[in-house]
């Protein structure tokens, strides 16, 4: 623990403060200086994280760049901050896509732009937040502190119609899960102390706790609560739609891309090793929910008019993979549902970034509005169609991977399971391509379509990176799946080991031969 | 039999007390001589024997001074003075954004200094209380000084009104409360209460005793209603409603934290024992408490019936605390008193700050597009009305984190569920504010608020202790767990 790394994924979560605290001494009618300090803050912030890649070690599974100061003594609360390669891609994506959101909104926000660009700076701190904390207090407090800035883009700069609605929707849905992980938070801790005889919240210490099976359930219940709604798996996943239509272009970008991945990455770091036991009891109904999200997702996909909406139902499909593919235990489900998380950061991301700028042009994201957009904006539709192409997974972009290895770890775990998911891999071919055969193709027959101008400059400066790491991964994902190897076989073997310690005369659903996974060629 | 042989009289130790009444005697005289335009002296005059003795009483916290006086009717321990502190911060804030409001009402009279100071030794009473004659006693001079305060608007029919029916109640719960000791009187034979805990120590049940049970019964509704506990809660809203906005937040909090401070201290030292008895019904008291708080608050259109009724819930969430016992859950209390009273009081001002004479702007709907007309104000009133909803890092969900530790410590986990489903509610009305400040258009033009000095100072010690407990509350708590380490039972 030297003085530089506790520097570095310390500052990756606090440098977005400095910016706000610059954004507050500035006029607010300045727009390009806060701007200029928001674009800078989190360029900067992104430059550093990028030493967190470059740093990390890939032969452990411990918690690298750690640091652990008390908070508050007497309780046993601690400012631990560590990465794995769990969390270590997420905050990548979340600094990258930071500075994204901020070109991709330079000309969309017009008014409040003070009030935006603190919310977009303070959303960045809580989601790192959320990543790097390794106290389930310090957790608790970024997965509820990042609820504000997000609430507030949603509703003072949302779309007029419904905003407030969603916003409060967005808030409440939160909350109600969260809650109830507090409770099962404290209660753990008590457990903890009535077996140690120590007050602690720290995460690495929990996980040595060996919790009677009964009382696992319950708390395992109470947090995958709080992560299924934030996923959102189905049947918890009626603010998402509202959430994602309302919210402007950069907040349907990082909700989907982020704070989507807060409910799944939960999932990984709290249920699974905190909680084996009752893991392997609840395999079935995750993944059947699971699958449920993944069919009734791409489904509802097919019949929506508003392009919002329709990715925004995407979502609930894809995340149904990812949640799959974690309650596969074993190796290719879990790295598969890892990179499947950054997949859809990147592809939805995209998605949304698309039709916001079509909205800047006609304000209008009704399917039927459009036709023919290839004839008059070609650029605009080839990124489109690569990004397409990417959420519906053909080999060779990003998607692929994610949902090959997801579907291969649930086929090796359950069969049945792999064949009623691949039905979701057909149905986004089918929601994607109608959807871009009758916004791309076709006569114009719109004449307010006919003088569109194509993607400008920034636009396009916009866009490229994402394209970069949907054909990158898709490609290449050997530099993302080494990182995570060891992380992700420190996880199994924490399930594997703490149920098979206790019973070691059953079977379990994970066997040491999946270790020889796709990606053991490092 | 007793190890310490106390002075009859120690006025040492009653010498915050005595300095607060003293100043208000002279600014009562005082205000005679003085001409009207200079009734702004007679706060600093408050406002200065407040701090000497907030000074006094925090030397006296820190060299853990802990001892009877008045033939032990009165005890002095890091408890009290704890307590004592936090009631003279509320009676200085208050000070401070009466200041311009009764100015700008019209009522710029040197009484309304007096009373508050009074009404704020009548609070320091109550806590200092060791026998139950002076807990009721601080209870009427912390009463009738807030009853007038409340009808301190004399041209207002609404604070007329509600001055009367706080009186009206007011006296029959202390009737209650009176009855209450006398039946403990003829019970036990004495009201010092650690006597009665010793009597009370050979009694198997409550039920046994049907007259001590009464007695129970009766003291609780003397303090439910202080406390607004459901279902003595009905004066509540009108009152809060009607007494001028100052007094409001003064009521919200001090006399609240003031009866708190003797529930406990009676109820844990001398019924400590009958523990099991009472503490299903406070389980009971406390669901409806904050139930009903939250449920009606949503409902409301009015700033400030809205924090009257999220008063309500408050007091329900500790008194969640109070049923779940134990040392975590007394550190809880403190705790949660201290950050409610800071963030209540802010939210206060902030009211205040928004009406001005004749036009109080008071219906949340007159909040619409404050938000980015006065950032600041508005980032300010948001944080308050954060922390009371209990989202972190602010001063209200360390208080509503450590209640619900201490409930789910001492395994009362479906109180807890039922506290955290209250708290989701909650979120709903307290969020509805940040709504209509930034997200609705302004409908109404509410002129030029007057931001004078005193009410900025308030408002500026309220958001940065809401933050500052919030953030670093290490040092709160520690205060806390001393305060309760040498509670002299």
């Amino acid at each position: 623990m030297s003085i530089i790394e506790f520097d570095i994924l310390s500052v990756v979560t606090f440098l977005p403060l400095l910016g706000i605290l610059l954004i507050i001494v500035v006029d607010k009618e300045k727009h390009n200086l806060i701007k200029g300090i928001t674009f800078i803050t989190a360029l900067v912030n992104f430059l550093i994280s990028l030493n967190l890649y470059r740093d990390f070690d890939v032969t452990t599974h411990e918690f690298q760049f750690t640091t652990n100061v008390p908070w508050i003594r007497e309780s046993g609360i601690n400012y631990h901050i560590g990465i794995d390669g769990i969390s270590l891609f997420l905050i990548l994506l979340t600094t990258f896509l930071t500075v994204i959101s901020v070109i991709a909104c330079w000309n969309d926000v017009k008014e409040k732009v003070k009030g935006f660009m603190i919310c977009l700076l303070f959303l960045e701190l809580g989601m790192i937040g959320v990543f790097v904390s390794l106290d389930l207090f310090l957790f608790y407090v970024f997965w509820e502190v990042m609820l504000i800035p997000m609430y507030l883009l949603i509703g003072v700069w949302g779309s007029p119609a419904r905003r407030i609605y969603a916003a409060v929707k967005f808030f409440i849905y939160t909350m109600f899960g969260s809650l109830l992980m507090l409770v099962a938070i404290l209660v753990l801790y008590f457990y903890h102390y009535s077996v140690t005889g120590i007050y602690t919240f720290d995460l690495e210490k929990l996980y040595q706790l060996s919790i009677p099976a009964g009382v696992q359930t319950w708390l395992f219940l109470a947090f995958a609560l709080a992560f299924a709604i934030k996923v959102p798996m189905f049947p918890f996943h009626t603010w998402l739609p509202d959430a994602h239509t309302e919210a402007p272009t950069v907040g349907s970008v990082l909700l989907a891309a982020v704070l989507l991945k807060m409910g799944t990455y939960g999932f990984l770091r709290f249920n699974l090793p905190l909680f084996p036991e009752a893991t392997l009891q609840f395999v079935p109904l995750i993944s059947i929910l699971a699958i449920i999200g993944i069919i009734y997702g791409a489904m509802v996909c097919i019949v929506q008019k508003d392009l919002k909406r329709l990715i925004a139902f995407s979502s609930v499909s894809h995340l149904g993979f990812v949640m799959l593919g974690i309650f596969a235990l074993n190796i290719q489900g879990l790295e598969g549902g890892i990179l499947q998380m950054l997949n859809h950061g990147f592809s939805t991301g995209a998605l949304f970034l698309l039709v916001g700028m079509i909205y800047e042009r006609r304000h209008t994201r009704m399917i039927e509005e459009f036709g023919g957009l290839s004839k008059v904006m070609p650029i605009y539709a080839t990124f489109f169609m690569i990004v397409t192409l990417s959420s519906i997974g053909l080999p060779g972009l990003n998607g692929f991977v994610g949902e090959f290895l997801i579907l291969l770890g649930t086929f090796k775990s359950h069969m049945v399971y792999a064949v009623l998911a691949a039905l979701g891999v057909i149905l986004a071919a089918v929601y994607m391509l109608w959807m871009f055969q009758r916004v791309m193709f076709g006569e114009v027959t719109k004449d307010e379509n006919k003088k569109l101008n194509d993607l400008s400059l920034r636009e396009i400066i916009v866009l490229l990176p994402l394209i970069f790491f949907i054909i990158q991964i898709g490609v290449y994902p050997k530099p993302f799946l080494s990182r995570m190897d060891a992380s992700v076989k420190h996880l199994i073997s924490q399930v594997e080991l703490k149920t098979w310690k206790r019973n070691a005369t059953e079977g379990s659903l994970v066997h040491l031969a999946d270790f020889d996974g796709v990606s053991q060629g490092e | 039999m007793e190890p310490i042989i106390p002075p009859i009289l120690n006025l040492k130790i009653l010498f915050p007390e005595l300095l607060i009444t003293v100043t208000a005697l002279v600014i009562l005289l005082y205000d005679l001589i003085l001409s009207e335009d200079k009734k702004t002296t007679l706060a600093c005059l408050a406002l200065l024997g407040l701090a000497v003795s907030l000074v006094y009483s925090i030397i006296m916290w820190k060299t853990g001074v802990s001892t009877y006086a008045f033939n032990r009717m009165i005890v002095v321990d890091k408890f009290t003075l704890l307590f004592n502190s936090l009631f003279i911060v509320a009676s200085f804030i208050t000070i401070l954004i009466s200041i311009n409001y009764i100015k700008e009402e019209g009522v710029n009279y040197g009484e309304y200094y007096t009373l508050v100071l009074l009404s704020t030794v009548g609070m320091m009473l109550m806590a200092k209380a060791n026998d139950l004659m002076i807990v009721f006693l601080g209870l009427e001079t912390l009463s009738i000084s807030i009853y007038v305060l409340v009808g301190f608007l004399r041209t207002n029919v609404r604070s007329n009104e509600s001055s009367l029916k706080y009186f009206l109640l007011g006296a029959f719960s202390s009737a209650f409360l009176l009855y209450g000791i006398a039946l403990i009187y003829g019970t036990t034979g004495t009201t010092r209460l650690p006597d009665i805990a010793r009597f009370i120590e050979n009694t198997p049940s409550l039920l046994s005793n049907p007259l001590l049970l009464a007695a129970v019964g009766l003291l609780l509704v003397g303090f439910g209603f202080k406390i607004a506990l459901v279902p003595f809660h009905m004066w509540t809203p009108d009152v809060y409603e009607g007494a001028p906005t100052s007094i409001t937040a003064f009521m919200s909090v001090g006399v609240k934290a003031a009866a708190f401070s003797a529930f406990l201290r009676v109820f844990l030292t001398s019924f400590s024992t009958l523990r099991a008895e009472w503490t299903m019904i406070l389980w009971i008291l406390s669901v409806l408490t904050m139930s009903l708080g939250n449920i009606v608050a949503l409902v409301q259109e009015n700033i400030k019936r809205m924090l009257a009724y999220s008063s309500i819930a408050h007091a329900g969430y500790i008194l969640v605390a109070v049923t779940a016992g134990g040392d975590l859950a007394i550190t809880s209390i403190i705790y949660y008193l201290m950050s409610y009273t800071l963030m209540n009081l802010g939210a206060f001002t902030v009211v205040i700050l928004y009406g001005k004479r004749g036009e109080e702007n008071i219906h949340l709907s007159d909040y619409a597009g404050a938000g980015f007309k006065y950032p600041f104000l508005s980032a300010a009133m948001a944080v308050f009305m954060f922390s009371l909803a209990g989202i972190p890092p602010l001063a209200g969900f360390i208080g509503k984190f450590y209640i619900f530790s201490a409930a789910v410590k001492q395994d009362f986990i479906w109180l807890t569920i039922i506290s955290v489903l209250n708290s989701l509610v909650a979120v709903y009305y307290y969020l509805r504010v940040t709504v209509i400040m930034y997200m609705k258009e302004p409908v109404k033009d509410v002129g030029k608020l007057s931001f004078s000095i005193p009410i900025v100072i308030a408002l500026l010690i309220t958001t940065f202790f809401t933050l500052h407990m919030g953030i670093l509350p290490s040092d709160y708590l520690n205060i806390a767990k001393q305060s309760i380490a040498m509670l002299l039972l």
